[in-house]
């Protein structure tokens, strides 16, 4: 059968972000799939260097909109170790209870786009009316229901009343009664089972060689999840379980969500009994020392990775992020491989994109003089440009 | 044989319910009590250290001083500003504090530049 080329995005009305897919298509089914980034790079990590630690934590607060709190708590966790400052347990707690409603609204909001996807309007509307509760329990702790503005160097910037905490408590339950409800639903629709029973199929042993992360390397069988392989925070004092499934497909992908949002009532209910009284940030100095750190984080997608280099001035040399959705990209080809193109967009929808997220480099260039360069001839070029600055750097293996 | 259709109930059971939003602008929605909204200034509490101006990740705000005295005013450019507030947190004299108001469109981009004596 001869082959079709079909280009899906960068501007696509099943795609919500900038992003571009090249299929090839036998018929119905897809071949092979290619993804290419760099739509919406926003040069924020170049940024950060003219900017101090605490400009930095809005402007990489800026970087998701929905896991906005996973990336500044990454990055002043790193702040933190390398100025070697011990975070007050309150605040710790505070994070985490932040943290965990951001994966609850995160999920919720993913419960309903599933539901989009597939043609299951109903399950959208309810997904997210109920998501609003969430975002107003975001909105009475932080003051907005997006971008919290909670983390500072060294701690929380606002700290949690009774009478709120009272609140949350109040409204987790018809969150719980309302999350019970979508598992029956998920678990027992046919419709719904039918349409996504054997899509986007992504086997462990790819999930693992493809360095999967969050609920997709969960969905395939792998329980992976840095509350639990590497705690930070107030985890590593709390008992906690992670959701796997067996399904392998977006089906279980959906299992594992809704599983999720059940065990972060149970943690938030946890956390928020155990909140243990005291200050909620200790000061530390604008200056912080030098020092390279990885911090680590389970963002609701998935691990989220920061690297960050410190010169001993007020600003970072280097800040690296490694959004989860990038990590989860080498699996979408996996996924698509196989699959009907009508298939495309829940899969797409699956792995739960950010694609501003991802962005961390463009090629701009005007055809001519522009060339990408691999890691030896840039290592060769730096020694060059080092030299003629007057530093022989060429002796270093 | 399971059968589709599981949310019809639900579906019933919200036809009689009344709608959640509300008709703004004639009916406002309750602002949180931690909103951050538009920044005040109060020019009696400002010693002139500019701590605000460092920590601004927008850049939006400039203290100047006017004329010999330790007298000092306060300049918004709310097109900038991101409203973190982190201004009110660096202000070691309580010079800051967010406000709840948070209608500040306007039709001339001018207009948002705001001075606060």
């Amino acid at each position: 059968m001869s082959q079709i080329k079909i280009p899906i995005g960068p501007q696509h009305p099943a795609l919500h972000e900038p992003e571009s897919f090249n299929l090839t298509l036998e018929g119905e089914i897809i071949v092979e799939a290619e993804a290419k980034l760099g739509y919406n790079h926003r040069g924020i990590e170049k940024a950060c260097e003219s900017r101090n630690f605490i400009q930095d934590i809005y402007l990489l607060e800026r970087i998701c909109g929905i896991c906005s709190h996973s990336h500044s708590t990454c990055f002043v966790q790193a702040v933190e170790e390398i100025a070697a400052v011990e975070v007050p347990l309150r605040a710790k707690y505070i994070r985490a209870i932040i943290g965990e409603l951001e994966r609850i609204h995160s999920h919720l909001l993913w419960v309903g786009v599933a539901g989009h996807e597939v043609g299951f309007e109903t399950l959208f509307m309810y997904a997210w009316r109920d998501r609003e509760i969430v975002m107003d329990i975001l909105a009475w702790i932080s003051g907005n229901r997006v971008n919290y503005g909670m983390n500072t160097v060294g701690g929380v910037r606002r700290d949690i009343s009774p009478e709120i905490l009272e609140q949350i408590l109040g409204s987790l339950n018809t969150l719980i009664e309302r999350t019970e409800y979508y598992t029956r639903i998920v678990t027992d629709e046919p419709t719904f089972m039918g349409r996504l029973r054997g899509v986007g199929k992504l086997s462990k042993e790819q999930a693992l060689s493809l360095g999967a992360v969050g609920p997709i390397a969960r969905a395939s069988g792998i329980a992976r999840d840095v509350r639990q392989d590497d705690p930070y925070g107030a985890f590593s004092e709390i008992e906690f379980r992670i959701s796997t499934d067996d399904h392998e497909d977006v089906l279980g992908r959906t299992v594992v969500r809704v599983h999720e949002l059940m065990e972060s009532y149970r943690l938030l209910r946890t956390l928020i009994e155990n909140l243990p009284e005291g200050p909620i940030a200790v000061k530390v100095p604008r200056k912080i020392p030098v020092g390279e750190t990885l911090s680590r984080l389970e963002a609701p997608r998935g691990e989220d990775i920061l690297y960050l280099k410190t010169n001993g001035t007020e600003m970072p040399e280097r800040v690296k992020v490694r959004a989860p959705t990038l990590a989860n990209l080498a699996s979408i080809r996996e996924m698509l491989c196989g699959a009907y193109l009508a298939d495309f967009p829940i899969i797409v929808a699956a792995i739960d994109p950010c694609f501003s997220c991802t962005d961390r480099m463009i090629r701009v260039g005007n055809g001519k003089n522009d060339n990408l360069m691999n890691w030896q001839q840039l290592r060769e070029y730096s020694i060059e440009w080092h030299k003629k600055q007057g530093l022989d750097l060429g002796q270093i293996k | 044989m399971k059968h589709p259709g599981k949310m019809i109930p639900e579906v019933f059971s919200n036809l009689t319910k009344p709608a959640v939003t509300v008709k703004y602008p004639y009916e406002k929605a309750k602002v949180p009590e931690n909103f951050r909204g538009k920044i005040s200034f109060n020019s009696k509490n400002c010693i002139g250290c500019k701590m605000c101006m460092r920590d601004c990740p927008a850049k939006a705000i400039t203290i100047e001083k006017v004329g010999e005295e330790k007298v000092f005013r306060a300049k918004f450019e709310l097109d900038n500003c991101i409203f973190c507030a982190q201004c009110v947190d660096s202000c070691p004299r309580k010079a800051l504090s967010s406000t709840p108001e948070f209608e500040l469109a306007q039709y001339e981009k001018a207009k948002l530049k705001v001075i606060q004596e």
